[in-house]
C-alpha cells in the first residue's frame, strides 16, 4: 500500500544558517520524512537552523512533535532553531499546544534571516 | 465489515481503513460538513484537526500502525430548540481497549514530543468521551457547539456555504 505522503523538503545552507523548507502537509505520514531532514540540519552543525513553514498548508501534532524533538536537539547542541512563515491554521496548533511561546517564531523568512 | 449498530441513526457514516492515506479525506469531509452547518472558519479547521488527531491516535496507538483495520466515523447535527447548533462526531474502532481514564494529554509545561493529540482534542471540542465498546475496540464521542454570533452582527469569520472560506 502506498504511504500517501506528499511532502517535499528544500534544504539550503546560507552562511551560518541552514534553511529547511517543507512544502505540503505535515501529518502522521509525513512526520518521519520531516524528522529525517531536521536531523540532517542538526548534523550539519550549523549554529542556526531556520524552518520556513510558508509552504506548509497543514500540520497536526505528529508534525509539531518533530519540531519539539528538533528544539530539544538544538538546546542540547547549543544551536538555535527558528520557525517562520506559518499560516494561521498551522500557528493555531502551536497556540493550542501552548508551544507558541516555547519556539522562536518569526513572521517571514526575511525576518528570521535578519534576527541577530 | 458492517458499521456499528449505534451509528445507525447518524446523518453521515464513513468507514475507512487505518491507513494515514485516508485521514486527509476524513478531515476534508468533516470540514465541509461543519462549514455547511454554519460553524466559524476557525472552528471548522479545529474540529477537522480534532478528527485528524483522533484518527492518528487510533492508527498509531490502537492499531499499532497496521494499515488495514476498520475505523468508523459518524456525524450528527446537534439541535437545540429545533435548530442545529452543533455537531456530534463519533469514531469507533476494533483496536485494543484501554481504560478511558488512562487517556490523558500530557502536561503542557513538560515540553517534549508526543502526547499532544489528546490535549488538542480536549481543547478544541466542548465534550469528549472515551468508552470501551462492549463488542471490542473503543468509542470516542466528541461534541462541539457553535459559538453565539457576535453582538455587532458581524459574520466575517463565519462560512456561508463555503463562500469566502479558505481550507
Amino acid at each position: 500500500m502506498p504511504d500517501g505522503q506528499t511532502l517535499q523538503v528544500g534544504f539550503e545552507t546560507q552562511g551560518q544558517n541552514v534553511i529547511v523548507s517543507p512544502q505540503g502537509e505535515i501529518g502522521y505520514s509525513e512526520a518521519t520524512v520531516f524528522r529525517t531532514w531536521l536531523r540532517k540540519a542538526h548534523d550539519s552543525k550549523s549554529p542556526r537552523i531556520i524552518v520556513d513553514l510558508a509552504k506548509v498548508d497543514y500540520m497536526n501534532t505528529p508534525g509539531v512533535a518533530t519540531l519539539v524533538e528538533s528544539l530539544q536537539i538544538s538546546k542540547r547542541n547549543k544551536t538555535r532553531l527558528i520557525l517562520c512563515g506559518m499560516n494561521e491554521k498551522v500557528f493555531a496548533i502551536f497556540k493550542i499546544a501552548r508551544l507558541d511561546t516555547v519556539f522562536e517564531i518569526c513572521p517571514t523568512l526575511t525576518d528570521a534571516n535578519a534576527k541577530p | 465489515m458492517t458499521s456499528p449498530d449505534d451509528m445507525k441513526g447518524a446523518h453521515v457514516r464513513m468507514e475507512l481503513l487505518s491507513s494515514p492515506i485516508y485521514t486527509s479525506g476524513a478531515r476534508d469531509f468533516v470540514q465541509a460538513v461543519t462549514r455547511r452547518l454554519g460553524f466559524a472558519e476557525l472552528d471548522c479547521n479545529q474540529i477537522a484537526l480534532a478528527v485528524d488527531e483522533a484518527l492518528c491516535n487510533i492508527m498509531r496507538h490502537g492499531y499499532e500502525n497496521k494499515p488495514d483495520q476498520p475505523i468508523w466515523l459518524a456525524v450528527w447535527p446537534v439541535e437545540a430548540a429545533g435548530e442545529a447548533n452543533g455537531i456530534q462526531i463519533v469514531i469507533e474502532d476494533l483496536a485494543r481497549q484501554i481504560e478511558p481514564a488512562m487517556i490523558k494529554g500530557r502536561e503542557l509545561h513538560d515540553v517534549k514530543p508526543g502526547g499532544l493529540g489528546v490535549h488538542v482534542i480536549k481543547e478544541v471540542m466542548d465534550k469528549v468521551t472515551y468508552e470501551k465498546r462492549p463488542e471490542g475496540g473503543m468509542r470516542l464521542t466528541m461534541i462541539k457547539h457553535q459559538r453565539p454570533a457576535p453582538a455587532d452582527g458581524s459574520v466575517q469569520d463565519r462560512c456561508e456555504g463555503g463562500k469566502g472560506c479558505h481550507a
